[in-house]
């Protein structure tokens, strides 16, 4: 049951950000790959990390693709104007198919390796993702989360320096 | 379960596509879209991993990609209207200021 659930997840994922670089309308693009954020969601439940399913739907499907899309319409871009020579796109193509080969390599060469930690699914339910999340980011993980409330502040202040009228 | 290696062809399979992407589009808002198309493959990875050798790290990781993400947003997006500005155009083949 799970796997063709997976499977069919999997399928609508690969399908829809394949429409991400076929579609010539920058929208349809958008609306794409706001579909293959959901699946990917899908995938973060399958996987016991529901908290991170309902930050990936409000933080990128909500927030970013919002922003995207508002861009789109106010730069008014109807279609994609011209196409990439030939050779550019057929160089681009090779080497993307050529990254999927040697990662398909890896994974039929090797295995995970490492210590297992304590996590199952059992623990997850029993203290809460959400707690546990909590935990290691405000124990463990204090310092990075400072910093990057520092490179939000950044983001900010460039963003608004960008958009003034005379740069 | 499923085994970890499904997830893992699922994300590199999005990878690539992000890839062919960046490097066959000429819209700079698409190339961008691959980009986070790209970081959301490695964020599948970085999920599957944690989960696989139960231990949390990688999923604190993943919130550090979307912050990054979405601080990229906002500077990008600032970044290509001012571009746009200037030349009436977001196209990457445009973008030759500096060229010799």
């Amino acid at each position: 049951m799970e796997s063709i659930f997976f499977i069919v997840v999997a399928a609508v994922a690969v399908i829809s950000s394949l429409l991400v670089i076929t579609c010539k309308n920058p929208i349809n693009s958008a609306l794409s790959l706001v579909m293959t954020f959901f699946c990917l969601a899908t995938f973060y439940v399958m996987l016991d990390a529901p908290f991170l399913a309902v930050t990936q739907v409000i933080v990128y499907a909500g927030a970013i693709m919002v922003l995207i899309i508002f861009v789109i319409m106010l730069l008014n871009i109807r279609t994609e104007t011209a196409k990439r020579s030939s050779h550019a796109v057929f160089a681009g193509s090779a080497l993307g198919i050529f990254v999927l080969f040697q990662t398909c390599l890896f994974l039929m060469r090797g295995g995970m390796t490492g210590a297992p930690g304590p996590l199952d699914h059992a623990a997850i339910v029993k203290a809460g993702h959400v707690e546990l999340i909590g935990k290691a980011l405000f124990t463990d993980f204090l310092l990075p989360f400072e910093i990057t409330s520092i490179l939000l502040l950044a983001a900010i202040v460039g963003a608004v320096i960008l958009a003034k009228k005379k740069i | 379960m499923l085994a970890l290696n499904n997830y893992l062809i699922v994300s590199a399979i999005l990878f690539s596509i992000g890839c062919i992407g960046v490097l066959t589009k000429r819209n700079a808002i698409v190339i961008f879209m691959c980009v986070e198309l790209m970081l959301n493959a490695v964020n599948l990875s970085f999920i599957a991993f944690s989960r696989y050798l139960g231990n949390l790290d990688g999923q604190i990781f993943v919130f550090f990609v979307m912050t990054v993400a979405a601080a990229e947003a906002a500077v990008g997006l600032a970044l290509m209207i001012a571009f746009y500005k200037n030349r009436e155009s977001i196209d990457v083949e445009d973008i030759n200021v500096m060229k010799l």
